[in-house]
């Protein structure tokens, strides 16, 4: 054992708060589980605020106040407020919906640091199809306004086969938005976009083509805007660090106060997670279950055993392990070395211009009962 | 990187200033600064804190040497090369920038 013998060697960093799984878009890549719990039971603020307190005491810096659509709370301005008091740098992670100059004002006077906003698109016929509403004119006024109120913005688009072939204009859009980063998300395969992943894997070409294109952008504007792409697992030889490690920097909380070592840890099945509303934040980081079973290096199988990047890539992502060969302990399939590499590549392969129907998000939270969430559609 | 990709030495009358979204505070669990920004975290010796306290945007290049030269006590311009390569370096990730000296 390395540093599973005395439980944690390392100090959490960041703080994942999942306020809502409420949301008013459907997008088919969804990374919420595909499973919500009762909105009745969502932590009340001073729940929070707890949390908070404890995530700085526990050495966490930075909180993502996320959904869902974090803007669903009505006390988002005080969540704010609380985590500045315990230390933390604040980022909203946000759909833009629901951003009035009025809501924009309040959070910047709460101390918020940064604000995040999700477009699906550079232009709006793509971008609504996508989100399952219209969307995207009211994502690009949140954008202006939060220039204009001087607060830093990063601009996420999730890509995916139906958007990979205009990241020029993404880019673009990005730049004339003045944002201080854009973050070009090839889509992970959890949750709903698992369940996508035929109608929405890339080819092989397409995620060549916007490499290169983000690579000369990232280049050409050097200074002005951070272009963050990264090559998906399912196109390289050597997994991605997933969390940086298992239990080793980051930990999540959902609406219900249930912590987990990432977002997607429901993908793997057995794993019990405790909830802040019974234990501290500390106790849970130490000894909970969930966070030790993966926790150093001593569960790692071969080949990841007895390799030199065990340490540099943690044996990848455990819940793709679970999702791809049922085995959450196995080595990640994203690995050139995994016996299992042939079901990623199988996939890949089959990936084609042909489109796939989706199946859009469904889960609460969503206004317009037209949207017929139900059905497969062809995006 | 080419030479021509080096990023031309700021003025040193420009003032170094915090970018927006970017703190310094101290890290009441692992001691010491820490500069936090939308991504992360980067954490700071003591010398980068020192010249990080002192980008306020009033204080120019030339007279963030000279207060770090007196609380050194060294001479400007053993160390200059060594600020203004750290300096460039947080502009180039946007930690830092730098406005036109000469106002006021």
């Amino acid at each position: 054992m390395t540093n599973d013998a005395s439980g944690v060697d390392h100090r959490p960093l960041g703080l994942l708060a999942e306020l809502t799984h409420r949301c008013p878009l459907s997008c088919p890549y969804c990374s919420n589980p595909t499973r919500y719990g009762p909105v009745a039971e969502e932590l009340s603020g001073d729940e929070w605020r707890r949390v908070f307190e404890e995530a700085g005491e526990l050495g966490v810096l930075h909180v993502l106040l996320s959904g869902g659509e974090p803007l669903l709370r009505a006390d988002l301005a005080d969540l704010v407020m609380s985590a500045r008091r315990a230390g933390l740098y604040t980022n909203l992670i946000t759909s833009g919906l629901g951003l009035t100059p009025r809501r924009a004002e309040g959070l910047r006077e709460a101390g918020l640091d940064s604000v995040q906003i999700s477009l699906q698109a550079d232009e709006q016929g793509t971008a609504d199809r996508i989100a399952g509403m219209p969307a995207h004119a009211a994502k690009l006024r949140a954008a202006r306004l939060v220039r204009e109120l001087g607060l830093p913005l990063t601009i996420n688009v999730v890509i995916h086969r139906h958007n990979i072939d205009r990241v020029e204009s993404i880019i673009q859009l990005a730049e004339s938005l003045g944002a201080h980063r854009l973050e070009l998300a090839n889509v992970q395969f959890y949750g709903w976009a698992f369940r996508n992943r035929d109608g929405l894997l890339p080819t092989v070409a397409q995620i060549d083509r916007a490499e290169s294109i983000a690579a000369e952008a990232g280049t050409r504007l050097k200074g002005r805007m951070t272009i963050l792409y990264v090559r998906p697992d399912y196109f390289g030889d050597r997994p991605k660090a997933c969390m940086s490690g298992w239990s080793r920097r980051y930990l999540t909380v959902d609406p219900v106060g249930d912590v987990l070592p990432c977002p997607t840890a429901r993908e793997i099945p057995g794993l019990r997670f405790d909830n802040v509303r019974h234990r501290s934040l500390d106790r849970i980081w130490a000894e909970s279950d969930a966070f030790n079973r993966f926790r150093g290096t001593g569960w790692m199988p071969e080949p990841c055993q007895s390799c030199d990047r065990r340490e540099v890539d943690f044996g990848g992502c455990r819940c793709q392990a679970a999702l791809l060969t049922g085995d959450a302990s196995a080595t990640d399939p994203a690995c050139s070395l995994s016996p299992h590499r042939d079901l990623l590549e199988r996939a890949v392969r089959s990936a084609g211009p042909d489109a796939q129907p989706l199946v859009y998000r469904e889960g609460p939270g969503r206004t317009g009962a037209a949207r017929g969430g139900r059905d497969a559609r062809t995006c | 990187m080419s030479p021509a990709d080096d990023p031309p030495p700021p003025h040193p009358s420009s003032r170094p200033l915090l970018a927006v979204g970017v703190r310094i505070q101290s890290d009441r669990h692992g001691g010491g600064m820490v500069l936090l920004y939308p991504e992360g975290v980067l954490r700071l010796n003591q010398t980068g804190a020192d010249i990080l306290s002192l980008c306020d945007g009033r204080r120019s290049i030339d007279e963030i040497l000279a207060v770090l030269a007196e609380t050194y006590d060294a001479q400007a311009q053993d160390f200059a090369r060594d600020v203004i390569e750290f300096l460039n370096l947080l502009h180039a990730r946007q930690f830092i920038r730098f406005t036109p000296g000469g106002l006021s």
